[in-house]
C-alpha cells in the first residue's frame, strides 16, 4: 500500500513525470561527470549545447527538423506498446515508408497537395502492411513479434537497397534515387527561396532567411497532428479500448468478446502506418530520396527511447522527439568547438532511459529525504 | 487439542498501531499465542488481517506497539530478521522457483555445498526427505514444482519455513487454492506441527475451518480489536457476527423453483484441455429456465473447461451445445454474448477485469460497442460514467468511485464489479464459476441473493462450485461432474453431503 496523498507535492513524488524530469537530470550529472573524467568542462560542454540549439533560428529549426520523424516513430512505439506489443520493427516499416514515398514521388505524376496525399497514403499503406504482417504472424502463428519484426527491419533494408539499384530509379553510380518531384515536396518555401525574388526578400530579412537555410518542411506539423490522433484515438475510441484492453489483459478482454487476434493485428498495423509516415515525411520534406544504406539509420530504434522517456503517451512523445532531437543536435557541436566526443550524448540518453527504466529508484531518492525527516 | 502450553507465550503482539498515511490499518490490535497453539486471525477482507501479519514478519513496521518473541521484546526489521527469530510466513501466492525441483526450492538461499562451493544436491534432497518425513509433510524432492499440484506447493512452502527453522509459522488463506481432500491433509499436517510444538496462526475468513483447526481466534473489523474467542466456546454463527459486526444468515432465503422450458442442452460435449487431454469428455447437461443448476466436483474434473467452451473461449472438440434452437459449439464469444448467454469468470482477476481500467471501463467491457457507450466507434464517457455511477450505487460498489481502478478494489467489491456487468446485462443464462472464491461471508451473502434473484426472475442459472456447501444450499438441482462427466443428477431436496459426496469421488448411487 502506498501513501495516498493529494496534495501537489506528493502527487509530483509518485507521478512519472517527475521521474522523468529526475532521470533527465541524472543524465545531464553523470554526462558531466563523464566529460570531466575525459578532461573536458562539463559546464563549458553544456554551454556550447544550449547555444548550439537555442543561438540561431536556423539551429532551433534544426532540432525541431532532427526532432520530427523522432516523434513519430516515438509514437509508433508507444502505440503498439499501449496494446501489449513491443515494436522493434519501426526501423524496417520507417524504411519501407520511406521507400514507398521516395518510389510515388518520384514516378506519380499528380498536382500539388494531391501528389503528397497520395505519397504519404501509399507509405502509410506499405508500412501498415510490413507492421501488420508481423501482427498477422503473432496472432496466427504465435510468432513473438521481436523476432518477427527484427527480421522483417532487415528485409526491408535489403528491399530498400535493391529498390536504389532499379535503373529508372536509382541514379548510376551515386547509390541514391532520383529526388522527389517538387509537386511531392513539403519544404516551406523550398522553390520560391531559391528564386531571384526569393533571395532579394530574404536579404531584407535576415531572421526569415537564417530559418530557411535549414530544409524546414511540414513534417513537424504533421508529427504534432499524429501524436493528437495517438492520444485520441487510444482515449476516445472503441478501437483504442479493445487496444488497451488487450494491452492490460488479453484473457479478460477475450472474455468479454474482444477479439484478441485481430486486435494484435489492427494495433501493429497501425504502429507500422505510423513509422512509415515518419519515414515519408523525412523523404518530402527532408532528403528528398533514400541511398543505399549499408546499416540502419536508426530512427525507429531511436523511437522506443522516444517512447520510454515520454511514457508511451502522445504529448510525451512530443516531448521526448523533441529533447531527443535536440541533443543530437546541439550535442554534436561539442566535438567542432572544444573536441569533446560527441558520444557522450548518446551515454547521456542512455543514463536517461535507463533511469526512466527504473522508477523505483528514483522514487527511493525522490523519498529519501522525506523518510530520513520521519525516523 | 491438547498441545497448547499455556506457560509459554511465543508470540505476543500488544497495541500494535500501523498507519498509512492517514489510513490506520490496525489500530491498537493486540494478539497472543501460545506455544503449541493453532491461533486463527479471523476478518472480512480489508480488515488489516495481513497487514498485522506483515508486521510480524518484518515486511512492515508498526507506527507503534510491542512485539515480543518468547518473552522477548524485539524489533523486526525484515523478514530475515523474523527468520532468525524463528517465524516463517506461507503466503497465499507460492513464492517457488517453478522449472526448480522440490528440494532445490526449500534448501534455496541456505543451499548445503561441497568444497568451491558446489551445491550438494544429494545432501540437500537427504535433508528435506529428513524434515519431511519428520512432520509428515509428503513430497518428492526430486519433483519440478511446474509438475506438482498445488497442495503438494503448499507443502514444500512450508517445509520452506521449517527448513529455515520456524517455531512460529504464519499461513495466509491457507484453504484458498485447495481441494476439500487437500484441506483435510492440510489440517492433518497442523495438528501435526503443534503436537511437535510448533505455533501456528492461520489469517482465515473460513468459518467451519477455524472451527475444526483452531484452538483460539482474535476476530479484527477494520482495523479494529474486536475479540479473542476459545474456538469450542463459540457457534460459527457466534464468529460470523463478530467478523461481520452484524446477525448473517448462512441460508438463502428462497422460494421454490418455478422450473420452466430448457434454457441450454448441452450433448456429448467433448473439450481438451491445454495438453490436449480430453478434460470434457463427453459431457450431457440440461438447463431450464428458473432454476438454478449447480454442477458439484472436486477441481479439476473438467469444470474449468465447460465453462470455456460454454462462453466460446475454448472450441470443443466434439458435441453439441443448443441455446434457443441454435448450435453455438465454435462461435465466438461476442456472438456468444449477444445471444444473451453471460459468464462470471472463476478467476476475477484472469477472466473478470481489466484490473489496470476503472470500474466504469470494466462495466462496459462487453457492451463499449453499443448504444448508449458509443456511436460510430467514439466512446461517450459521459453515458460510460453515468451508468457505472447508477450501478456502483446499486450493487453497492465500495468504494463509491467509478474512475477507481479495479486494482485498487478488495476482492468482494471486485466481485461484484462483475456481478453488476453481468446481470444488468439482463442475460437469460447466466453462468457463474466459483462466484464467491475468497469471499468473505457478507460478500457470499450478496452475491448467493443476487443468483437466487435472477432464477426467481425467470432465468436460468449455471453454477460450478468445489465448493459443496454452496451448491447444497444455493442450487435447485445438482448435477455431480467427474472426469470430464455428469455422472449423476439430484434434485437438492434430495441430496445431503453424503449422497453428492459420494458421486464426487466417482462413487455410484
Amino acid at each position: 500500500m502506498s501513501t495516498p496523498g493529494n496534495s501537489l507535492k506528493d502527487k509530483f513524488l509518485q507521478g512519472a513525470l517527475s521521474i522523468t524530469l529526475m532521470s533527465i537530470l541524472f543524465g545531464f550529472l553523470l554526462g558531466g561527470i563523464i566529460l570531466l573524467v575525459t578532461g573536458f568542462n562539463p559546464l563549458e560542454a553544456y554551454g556550447v549545447i544550449l547555444k548550439g540549439i537555442f543561438s540561431r533560428p536556423k539551429y532551433v529549426s534544426y532540432v525541431i527538423i532532427y526532432s520530427t520523424p523522432l516523434i513519430i516513430t516515438g509514437l509508433s512505439v508507444a502505440f503498439a506498446l499501449r496494446t501489449g506489443l513491443f515494436n522493434i520493427g519501426a526501423e524496417g516499416q520507417y524504411i519501407m515508408g520511406a521507400l514507398a514515398a521516395a518510389a510515388a514521388g518520384y514516378y506519380l505524376k499528380l498536382p500539388i497537395v494531391l501528389h503528397v496525399f497520395a505519397a504519404v497514403g501509399l507509405a502509410v499503406l506499405a508500412a501498415g502492411v510490413w507492421g501488420g504482417l508481423a501482427g498477422w504472424f503473432k496472432a496466427r502463428f504465435g510468432v513473438n513479434e521481436v523476432i518477427s519484426t527484427i527480421m522483417l527491419n532487415w528485409t526491408a533494408l535489403y528491399i530498400s537497397n535493391w529498390a536504389t539499384t532499379i535503373p529508372s530509379f536509382g541514379r548510376q553510380g551515386t547509390g541514391k534515387t532520383y529526388a522527389v518531384q517538387g509537386t511531392a515536396q513539403i519544404d516551406i518555401l523550398g522553390q520560391w527561396k531559391r528564386t531571384p525574388e526569393g533571395i532579394a526578400f530574404l536579404r531584407e530579412h535576415p531572421m526569415l532567411w537564417d530559418v530557411l537555410k535549414s530544409p524546414v518542411n511540414l513534417g513537424f506539423v504533421f508529427a504534432l497532428v499524429l501524436a493528437f490522433l495517438v492520444w485520441y484515438i487510444l482515449n476516445k475510441t472503441t478501437l483504442g479500448y479493445e487496444l488497451r484492453a488487450v494491452g492490460y489483459n488479453p484473457h479478460a478482454a477475450e472474455a468479454g468478446g474482444i477479439s484478441v487476434k485481430r486486435s494484435i493485428v489492427v494495433s501493429m498495423a497501425i504502429s507500422g502506418a505510423l513509422a512509415g509516415a515518419a519515414g515519408a515525411f523525412q523523404v518530402l520534406g527532408v532528403s528528398h530520396r533514400i541511398a543505399t544504406l549499408a546499416i540502419m539509420e536508426g530512427y525507429g530504434f531511436d523511437g522506443i527511447a522516444v517512447s520510454l522517456i515520454g511514457n508511451n503517451s502522445g504529448p510525451g512523445c512530443v516531448f521526448a522527439g523533441l529533447l531527443f532531437g535536440a541533443l543530437k543536435y546541439g550535442g554534436s557541436k561539442i566535438q567542432d568547438v572544444m573536441g569533446a566526443p560527441t558520444e557522450v550524448i548518446n551515454i547521456m540518453i542512455g543514463i536517461i532511459i535507463f533511469f526512466v527504466a527504473m522508477p523505483k529508484l528514483i522514487r527511493m531518492i525522490l523519498t529519501w529525504k522525506q523518510r530520513r525527516r520521519l525516523n | 487439542m491438547t498441545s497448547v502450553d499455556f506457560s509459554h507465550k511465543a508470540v505476543e503482539m500488544v497495541d500494535v498501531v500501523k498507519k498509512f498515511g492517514d489510513f490506520t490499518a490496525n489500530d491498537r490490535i493486540s494478539l497472543t499465542v501460545h506455544r503449541g497453539e493453532v491461533h486463527a486471525l479471523l476478518g472480512e477482507n480489508g480488515a488489516g488481517k495481513t497487514t498485522l501479519m506483515n508486521c510480524l514478519y518484518g515486511l512492515y513496521h508498526p507506527t507503534e506497539g510491542t512485539i515480543r518473541i518468547n518473552g522477548e521484546t524485539v524489533v523486526i526489521s525484515d523478514p530475515n530478521a523474523a527468520i532468525r527469530h524463528g517465524i516463517g510466513m506461507v503466503h497465499q501466492h507460492f513464492k517457488l522457483v517453478e522449472p526448480f525441483t522440490v528440494a532445490e526450492n526449500i534448501v534455496l538461499g541456505r543451499e548445503p555445498v561441497k568444497a568451491l562451493g558446489v551445491l550438494d544436491l544429494a545432501e540437500a534432497e537427504r535433508r528435506v526427505a529428513e524434515i519431511s518425513d519428520r512432520y509428515g509433510l509428503r513430497v518428492d524432492p526430486q519433483a519440478k514444482i511446474e509438475d506438482i499440484s498445488v497442495g503438494s506447493q503448499q507443502r514444500v512452502e512450508i517445509l520452506k519455513a521449517l527448513y529455515r527453522g520456524a517455531e512460529i509459522l504464519i499461513l495466509d488463506e491457507p484453504t484458498a487454492v485447495l481441494t476439500p481432500g487437500e484441506i483435510k491433509e492440510l489440517i492433518a499436517i497442523v495438528r501435526n506441527l503443534t503436537r511437535e510444538g510448533k505455533s501456528i496462526i492461520i489469517i482465515t475468513h473460513k468459518l467451519h475451518e477455524i472451527k475444526q483447526v483452531a484452538d483460539f481466534c482474535t476476530i479484527i473489523r477494520r482495523g479494529v480489536f474486536i475479540d479473542r474467542v476459545e474456538v469450542a466456546a463459540v457457534t460459527e454463527q457466534e464468529l460470523a457476527s463478530k467478523m461481520v459486526g452484524r446477525d448473517v444468515s448462512f441460508s438463502v432465503p428462497k422460494q421454490e423453483a418455478q422450473r420452466g422450458a430448457v434454457a441450454l442442452t448441452v450433448d456429448n460435449l467433448e473439450v481438451l484441455d491445454n495438453r490436449g487431454i480430453a478434460a470434457v469428455d463427453g459431457l450431457d447437461l440440461e438447463l431450464h429456465y428458473g432454476e438454478i443448476l449447480g454442477i458439484a466436483g472436486v477441481d479439476g474434473n473438467g469444470q474449468s473447461e465447460l465453462v470455456e467452451a460454454l462462453m466460446g473461449l475454448r472450441p470443443p472438440a466434439a458435441g453439441r451445445i443448443m441455446l434457443a434452437g441454435h448450435d453455438i459449439s465454435g462461435e465466438t464469444p461476442r456472438r456468444i454474448i449477444g445471444r444473451h448467454m453471460c459468464a462470471i469468470h472463476e478467476d476475477r482477476q484472469k477472466r473478470g477485469l481489466v484490473l489496470e481500467f476503472d470500474i466504469a471501463e470494466n462495466l462496459i467491457l462487453e457492451s463499449y460497442q453499443s448504444s448508449p457507450f458509443s456511436a460510430r466507434g467514439v466512446l461517450n464517457h459521459k453515458e460510460i460514467y453515468r451508468f457505472s455511477d447508477r450501478c456502483v450505487e446499486t450493487f453497492d460498489i465500495r468504494p463509491r468511485q467509478s474512475a477507481l481502478v479495479a486494482k485498487a478494489l478488495s476482492g468482494g467489491n471486485q466481485q461484484k464489479v462483475i456481478i453488476a456487468r453481468e446481470v444488468s446485462k439482463n442475460p437469460d443464462i447466466l453462468i457463474a464459476s466459483q462466484p464467491t472464491r475468497g469471499l468473505d461471508v457478507g460478500a457470499i451473502e450478496y452475491v448467493h441473493k443476487a443468483l437466487v434473484e435472477q432464477r426467481d426472475n425467470g432465468k436460468a442459472v449455471l453454477l460450478i462450485s468445489f465448493e459443496l456447501e454452496e451448491i447444497l444450499t444455493v442450487a435447485d438441482r445438482i448435477a455431480v461432474i467427474f472426469e470430464g462427466k455428469i455422472i449423476g443428477v439430484l434434485d437438492s431436496a434430495d441430496a445431503d453431503e453424503n449422497k453428492v459426496g459420494l458421486l464426487m469421488a466417482g462413487g455410484t448411487q
